[in-house]
């Protein structure tokens, strides 16, 4: 699956953003994964779904809703910090390491089109901005 | 990943990406990369290990210094996926009347309720809940063993969909039942694939699709794809 993967086109950004973010200890730190996890009794991820959900710090009743086959489904099961480091990010906040943990958190499906438009016009700044109204300076993305 | 870090700096959010594939991280240049080579799906590299998870995100998050880039820089260590099949026990054949899947599916159960209880949530309901799984696999039984996949009734019409519930009910009560150590990144895959009666019956009803001319999605997502 990573050979295959690694031959896919990558889409080109011409003038690539760069953030100067405040220092690691006074920032508000959010997960954005591509495990498409959801809260139970939220929307499920259809197949192909090009958007996300919205994550709530206190949730750890998480669903794995990626629906490719090729990789380890079951490690979310055995420790959800494994892809989801929000207890990690709780203890990194205590210690005063980061200043915050994010009030909401990001969820995307891994699995998406191979043009990747809608993620990249649409649905991710949609989230982006959202993650920005929480105060939000820094993202450590987590992809499966 | 990549690029939902481009769109998210954009935003006004520094990004850090936990790679898993080098190339494309190389070739979408996100901001900031710290390229883990570990198993897909583990992207902090080792489940129950705080300790490890911990300087993962130290490393990932010391990139946040550099004044300019995009930087990439590898992750130390290497954590293979590990393909030996984990020490699972089975329930042992309880109802020879029923399809042998079916038989095991039931026995796990009890285990399966455990592991529900435990965590609080559960990944399988896509198409059926843990009641669902016994009937489907009664009816991917029956494909394998020549009836048309296209009227036998496949819960919720999804090929896809219906392996992901049984695999995940297996792969869910498995947590309850192995020895040793928490099993590696391939692992289950193939104690489900190559040890257990659901997933010989997956694979047959699989090859049984296939070879009746079925569209390539209808089949080939069922199960991995090297499978």
């Amino acid at each position: 699956m990573r050979m295959h993967s690694a031959t896919l086109p990558a889409p080109e950004f011409a003038n690539p953003a760069w953030v100067t973010p405040p220092d690691l200890a006074e920032a508000t730190v959010a997960i954005v994964t591509s495990a498409a996890l959801y809260a139970t009794g939220d929307e499920a991820f259809s197949a192909g779904d090009a958007g996300y959900r919205l994550i709530d710090r206190d949730r750890r009743d998480l669903v794995m809703g990626h629906w490719s086959p090729n990789f380890d489904r079951a490690a979310v099961a055995m420790d959800l910090n494994v892809v989801y480091p929000i207890d990690r990010l709780e203890e990194l906040a205590k210690r005063g390491v980061i200043g915050r943990v994010a009030p909401r958190h990001v969820s995307f499906a891994g699995n998406q089109p191979d043009d990747v438009a809608t993620i990249r016009l649409d649905t991710g700044p949609a989230a982006a901005a959202q993650l920005r109204s929480d105060g939000v300076d820094v993202a450590i993305l987590t992809p499966v | 990943m990549s690029v939902l870090a481009h769109v998210f700096e954009a935003a006004g959010i520094a990004t850090v990406v936990l790679s898993n594939i080098r190339e494309m991280a190389v070739a979408a240049a996100p901001p900031r990369t710290l390229h883990c080579e570990f198993p897909l799906g583990r992207p902090l590299g080792k489940p129950s290990d705080p300790e490890f998870q911990h300087d993962v995100l130290e490393r990932g998050f010391a990139l946040l210094a550099a004044e300019s880039g995009p930087v990439l820089v590898d992750y130390p260590d290497v954590i293979e996926a590990d393909t030996d099949a984990v020490s699972c026990t089975l329930p042992p054949r309880f109802d020879p009347d029923l399809p042998a899947a079916v038989d095991e599916a039931q026995g796990l159960r009890k285990a399966y309720d455990r592991c529900v209880a435990r965590r609080g949530v559960t990944s399988v309901g896509r198409v059926v809940d843990a009641d669902g799984v016994s009937d489907a696999l009664r009816v991917l039984d029956a494909i394998a063993n020549g009836e048309d996949w296209k009227t036998a009734g496949i819960p919720g019409g999804n090929t896809t969909a219906i392996c992901h519930d049984i695999r995940t009910y297996y792969e869910e009560a498995s947590l309850e039942l192995v020895d040793g150590p928490l099993p590696g990144g391939r692992a289950l895959e193939d104690w489900f694939f190559d040890q257990t009666e659901a997933g010989a019956t997956v694979l047959a009803a699989r090859k049984a699709i296939q070879d009746s001319s079925a569209k390539f999605p209808v089949w080939f997502y069922m199960t991995p794809g090297q499978r």
